[in-house]
């Protein structure tokens, strides 16, 4: 006679609810569930503490791409008006979002931390070259938080932790690092202090 | 006894016996558009209620944004189903690809048409009247009621059937293959089921069996409760309801036999479901819970057999729901064993036990010897059954080796 039991199991559902005494539902649109802290959403391009843009138009990003979605052309800085310290930067640095399975591995090729990935996944486009984020889109603003987008729903915390800290605090994953500042500074945040509690991990 | 058009079309309704004349027409008419409204109408609360409450026993919300409650949302599906693409397989059989949504659609609602909704049936027997005229508060009383019942629910297999057939798709064949075998092995148990009530009431009109329930002589409980869990299994199954859903398997299967219906014919496919969940626990009512019957709790005569009607009604409905939130959907062959094996030898049982009950009542003879006796006859008949069906699963010992099977199937390229 199990059967019988979970007859009464359901219906007792209808009248005591969870134990949380409420319903497991989360209402979408309106409230959201916390996302992870390295959660993989939509790209940044950051810049230096003093405006420099990081991306130095190497293309290892674009390399790297399992999906084909990254176009980079890098150029020549000009000597009066440079756009990056070094010698080359970014000239054209698209992204396809059609495309793009947000693996992070541009991410783990850049080496200068140029390109990071915030927490926002809500955007969405009506026609296909609405997809293509190019590099006045991607490239943060000048508080160092993102670009927020009309089409774009951000929510708080959405543009946290979008630098190079969210790579491995420790180098290679190894505890020795632990504390040890491994990342450069950024335009709006300056240098962030590493992750607490890695020895724990 | 003389037999107008009205007796013969429409049966036993005294609504016809002075002659049928405009008003007479006009009667018929409102009821039938009062019916078929009140039947679109409760298929979309059905929906809605259905999915409502599957939800809270999951501990979830369900509908909730269309309407208060989301009491809308199947207006607002059937809405976008209308807009959709009407699409037309290229190789399937147009006539009758187009033919089969009506084909279990107009059964479902031709199988509400002999049901007793309301009516006074403390005493009386169940006549209302309509602007000066006597009348059932039913479509159509005719004489055969329940065989016309079985009729229909036979003649919705077709529909299943000619939809996968004229796809012109593998898929949708084999599943309606499935489905007309699930549906014509479950009418052999519905339909003995029914034998036995039938053979209490001595009837087969609707409205004869719902007065000879009158008040408190339910046939749950005249025919001693089991024709009726029978006929509840037998039911879900006939219905493709969970856990008896093997037809459109959502989580198996792309979609069963109307896997290459969209838009407005898909929609009739939904709509003739739920409405024959409708109808069927409609039936139930009728034939096991006494239809309107019920104290007389208002004042008017009429309103209280309707809502005894809609309560019990909403019994079944909830029972067909709590049926889909707790039971996992069982195997083909666990049904077809099920169908054939138990429920069918099951009310065969029953029926015979009833009859032989009656009959020693008739005759005088001793009752409860008479039960024993039976009882002892269906034992031995069930032990025959066990052993045929043991001996049926046993290999044949000259049979080949299994091995043998395997050899045979080497690939052949």
């Amino acid at each position: 006679m199990g059967y019988l039991k979970g007859f009464i199991v359901t219906l007792g559902k209808l009248f005591k609810r969870t134990e949380s005494g409420r319903v497991v539902t989360t209402q979408y649109p309106d409230e959201k569930r916390s996302k992870p802290e390295r959660f993989h959403g939509r790209h940044v391009l950051n810049r230096y503490e003093d405006g420099m843009e990081k991306c130095i138009g190497c293309e290892l990003c674009a390399g790297v791409c399992p999906a084909r979605c990254i176009h980079v052309r890098g150029a020549d800085n000009s000597l009066d008006d440079p756009v990056s310290p070094g010698e080359r930067y970014g000239y054209v640095y698209e992204i396809n979002y059609l495309r793009c399975i947000h693996c992070d591995l541009c991410v783990e090729a850049c080496p200068t931390e140029a390109i990071t990935e915030s927490k926002l996944f809500e955007f969405s486009f009506t026609n296909r070259s609405d997809a293509i984020y190019t590099k006045e889109e991607l490239v943060v603003a000048d508080d160092g938080h993102p670009q927020k987008l009309s089409w774009e729903d951000w929510r708080a915390g959405d543009d946290k932790h979008t630098s190079a800290w969210m790579r491995a605090t420790s180098s290679s994953g190894r505890a020795d690092y632990e504390g040890q500042v491994g990342w450069s500074g950024e335009l709006g945040y300056g240098i962030r202090s590493p992750e607490k509690g890695q020895k724990d991990r | 006894m003389t037999l107008s058009l009205g007796h013969v079309v429409f049966g036993l309704d005294p609504l016809y016996l002075g002659g049928v004349g405009l008003d007479e027409v006009f009667i018929t008419l409102l009821k039938v558009v009062v019916a078929f409204g009140l039947l679109l109408m409760s298929v979309m609360l059905m929906i809605w209620f259905e999915r409502k409450l599957i939800s809270d026993m999951q501990n979830r919300i369900g509908p909730s944004l269309a309407g208060p409650f989301g009491v809308f949302q199947t207006l607002a599906d059937g809405i976008k189903l209308f807009f959709k693409e009407d699409l037309i397989p290229e190789r399937s059989d147009r006539l009758v690809f187009k033919l089969a949504p009506y084909l279990s659609l107009v059964p479902a609602f031709l199988v509400f048409a002999v049901v007793p909704v309301g009516g006074d049936f403390n005493g009386g027997d169940g006549r209302v009247t309509i602007f000066g005229h006597d009348t059932f508060l039913q479509v159509a009383d005719p004489p055969v009621g329940i065989l016309f019942v079985l009729a229909m629910s036979s003649l919705a297999v077709y529909g299943v059937m000619l939809a996968g057939w004229s796809s012109g798709s593998k898929y949708p064949l084999l599943a309606s293959v499935r489905a007309s075998a699930q549906m014509v092995s479950y009418e052999a148990a519905l339909g003995l089921s029914l034998v036995a009530v039938l053979l209490k009431s001595g009837s087969l009109s609707t409205n004869q069996i719902v007065s000879e329930q009158s008040v408190w002589n339910w046939n749950l409980w005249v025919t001693w409760l089991v024709p009726m869990v029978v006929f509840l299994i037998a039911a879900t199954a006939e219905l493709n309801r969970p856990p008896f859903d093997l037809v459109e398997a959502e989580q198996e299967l792309v979609g069963g036999f109307h896997t290459e219906y969209s838009s407005l014919r898909f929609a009739l496919f939904f709509l003739a479901e739920f409405m024959n969940t409708i109808t069927m626990s409609a039936i139930i009512v009728t034939l096991f819970l006494g239809g309107p019957n019920g104290p007389d709790f208002t004042t008017v005569g009429w309103l209280s057999g309707v809502l005894w009607f809609f309560i019990k009604l909403m019994l079944f409905l909830f029972i067909f729901v709590w049926f889909r939130a707790t039971l996992p959907r069982i195997r083909y062959d666990q049904l077809m064993d099920l169908g054939w094996k138990l429920l069918i030898p099951v009310s065969l049982g029953w029926l015979m036990l009833l009859a032989c009950y009656d009959i020693a009542g008739d005759r005088g003879w001793n009752r409860a010897a008479v039960v024993v006796v039976t009882l002892v006859v269906m034992a031995g008949l069930a032990g025959l059954l066990v052993l045929a069906l043991r001996a049926a699963k046993q290999k044949p010992k000259d049979a080949h080796d299994d091995t043998s099977y395997e050899r045979k199937a080497t690939w052949v390229t």
